[in-house]
């Protein structure tokens, strides 16, 4: 073949573009659509599968609960079935043994509690009041922002002390600083020592309208509380999160004597277990938005495929004459190509351009993350639309037989 | 044979079959010298244009052999075709045929990019073959801004440019003026004198007079081939 004049082609497939502008414009934008919308849709996916996750890694992914499910009600229950053992402060006492489990780090018992709280006339009933441990802010990754944190002294004194949740201090201190000021819980004086860094909201719950006291103030303040909701368990790191579980497991069931999971009394749960289910749909989400994104490229294609016909049809005489003057088969194909090409990489680089730029803002409450791989795809794929779809066309206007390209009108 | 540019061999052309079958060409035989002027004549209808469309590797014959420079055509495929147009023929067609929105200069030096001519050498010939055909002062003109005359000026320069063995001119003047067709014809001529074999299919009496050798077809036949003395 040698040299078929590469200039020249580029300049013919230019020039095939660029006399029908509008036309040509308005093929660029259907891939301009395509691919932006590629590049969004993933983007907008991938952002929520990210807000997720980063939900999990606040909530801990080394945190275990364990829930007594023996009055059927979960461990929020305040009726225990009397043939339920319900959860004990010696199964907390038998979790922190480290000769029985070796990969749990500590456990801390919660005892649930609804109680009102008011500041002077202010009054907010938190949506978790909790009874427990210090070791509690760790096991749950609640660490203390601003202040800091009660002590095992104040458990075994009773004392009415208490780490509060933004929302919390917010409703009853608005910007006012809530340390060491005396609040009233449940008719007790209560002090606030510290408040937790925020946790964000999880579905419905807001992970921050919380007090935390010790559990024998609690237990004191409001009566009929014998056993306690939950125990929160820490694993030594989030790769034994799974060993723990099956230590928490093992030693439930000898506590609570119990010889098969079906007759369980107890349920262990991990917060990450919680939320895997989430973070799937929010794959399944972007796998669906892909697939929308991946229509509407496809469409472009057709909207090539369309255009180069067109331009084909056209320009058969001018195909006749090229062909009259020595143009070989090759230099038709390959000026068809690059023009469907340079219609297609157009509307992809103003794709990505407009893909990026949007993906800046927030779309519909999800912050986009753009993945580069998502880019480079929709980018290759543009460019593959344009040989793929250009090729039809542009191989029938080379093998149009000469004679017949210089007889149309 | 060893002058010769084109030889032609019982050559025959169909189109349709059967009943309603047309003989376009009816065993043709003819040879072309180097160097000579020749014109083929006819009414409408008579085969001309298919003659031409044959001699210009555009068409394939049904049935007869066609040699160019002792090539046989029916030998070669699709690619060496388009060489033997790019190399051995140049065109020019009745409506001038020249690609729109595209410089004189770069038509002519069109043929040449498909012989892979670096471009500085392409820019060299296209501009001296302009210059041959008094279009010098309008090389950077589009086709639309020349005049059907210039235009035609343009095809030929491009039809010269690759040097052909053969220069195959359909209906040249068909599209001109009194005047243009006398540019034309003495282009042709100038062209001729300088070696190039040049052959014209017409219908004008006019033109044939120009021409050394002048072949009349009618209904597919030759019925007429005349040489004058140089």
């Amino acid at each position: 073949m040698g040299s078929l004049g590469l200039r020249e082609i580029w300049r013919f497939a230019w020039r095939g573009i660029s006399s029908n502008r509008m036309r040509s414009s308005l093929t660029i934008l259907g891939v301009l659509i395509g691919v932006s919308s590629v590049i969004i849709l993933t983007a907008v996916g991938n952002g929520s599968a990210a807000a997720v996750r980063q939900q999990i890694e606040k909530l801990g992914t080394n945190s275990i609960t364990v829930m007594g499910t023996g009055g059927g009600g979960g461990g929020f229950s305040r009726t225990r079935s009397s043939t339920a053992k319900g959860l004990t402060i010696a199964d907390t006492t038998a979790l922190n043994n480290k000769d029985n489990a070796p990969h749990i780090k500590q456990a801390a018992p919660i005892l649930n509690a609804t109680m009102t709280c008011t500041y002077g006339n202010i009054s907010a009933t938190p949506g978790s009041a909790k009874g427990t441990w210090p070791s509690y802010f760790e096991a749950a990754n609640s660490p203390v922002d601003k202040g800091g944190y009660w002590t095992n002294d104040d458990v075994a004194q009773k004392r009415g002390v208490a780490v509060i949740g933004t929302t919390l201090a917010k409703n009853l201190f608005d910007t006012d600083s809530p340390i060491d000021k005396v609040i009233r819980c449940a008719g007790q004086s209560v002090t606030v020592v510290g408040v937790m860094k925020s946790k964000g909201t999880t579905g419905f719950q807001d992970s921050d309208d919380v007090i935390i006291m010790p559990i024998t103030f609690v237990q004191r303040a409001i009566a009929g509380y014998g056993n306690i909701s939950q125990i929160q368990v820490e694993s030594i790191d989030a790769k034994s999160t799974q060993l723990a579980m099956d230590e928490v497991t093992a030693i439930m069931n000898s506590q609570h004597k119990i010889k098969s999971t079906a007759t369980a009394d107890y349920r262990v749960l991990n917060q990450s277990t919680i939320l895997q289910s989430s973070t799937d749909s929010s794959k399944t989400l972007t796998v669906l938005l892909a697939a929308i994104a991946a229509i509407s490229l496809l469409v472009g294609g057709i909207g090539i495929t369309n255009i180069m016909l067109v331009s084909v049809t056209e320009r058969t005489r001018e195909i006749g004459i090229l062909k009259a003057i020595g143009a070989p088969k090759a230099a038709i194909l390959t000026q068809f190509l690059i023009e469907a090409m340079m219609l297609s990489l157009l509307g992809g680089i103003s794709g990505v351009l407009l893909g990026l730029g949007i993906s800046h803002f927030s779309i519909l409450g999800v912050v986009p993350v753009v993945s580069l791989s998502s880019v480079l795809t929709a980018f290759i794929v543009s460019a593959l639309v344009g040989l793929v779809f250009g090729g039809w066309p542009a191989n029938r206007a080379a093998s149009l037989r000469p004679i017949e390209a210089l007889r149309y009108e | 044979m060893t002058t010769s540019v084109v030889k032609v061999n019982d050559l025959s052309k169909t189109y349709g079959a059967g009943e309603t079958a047309v003989y376009a060409l009816k065993k043709i035989n003819l040879e072309i010298q180097q160097g000579d002027f020749v014109a083929i004549m006819g009414a409408s209808g008579s085969g001309k244009s298919t003659l031409m469309n044959i001699l210009g590797c555009l068409d394939a014959p049904t049935a007869g052999n066609y040699w160019i420079r002792n090539l046989d055509v029916a030998d070669l495929d699709e690619e060496q075709l388009a060489v033997v147009r790019s190399q051995l023929i140049g065109f020019v067609f009745q409506s001038f045929n020249l690609i729109p929105r595209t410089s004189a200069l770069r038509n002519v030096e069109l043929p040449m990019a498909y012989q892979g001519v670096s471009r500085a050498e392409r820019r060299r010939r296209a501009a001296e073959a302009l210059t041959a055909v008094g279009l010098a002062d309008r090389m950077e003109h589009q086709p639309h801004e020349l005049s059907g005359g210039q235009q035609q000026r343009v095809a030929i320069a491009r039809a010269l440019v690759t040097e052909p063995a053969m220069v195959l001119a359909d209906e040249p003047t068909g599209a001109l003026d009194t005047a243009s067709t006398h540019e034309i014809l003495e282009l042709l001529h100038e062209l001729n004198r300088k070696g190039t074999t040049v052959v014209v299919i017409t219908h004008e009496e006019e033109v044939a007079r120009a021409a050394r050798r002048v072949i009349r077809l009618r209904d597919g036949e030759i019925i007429e081939d005349r040489t004058w003395a140089a």
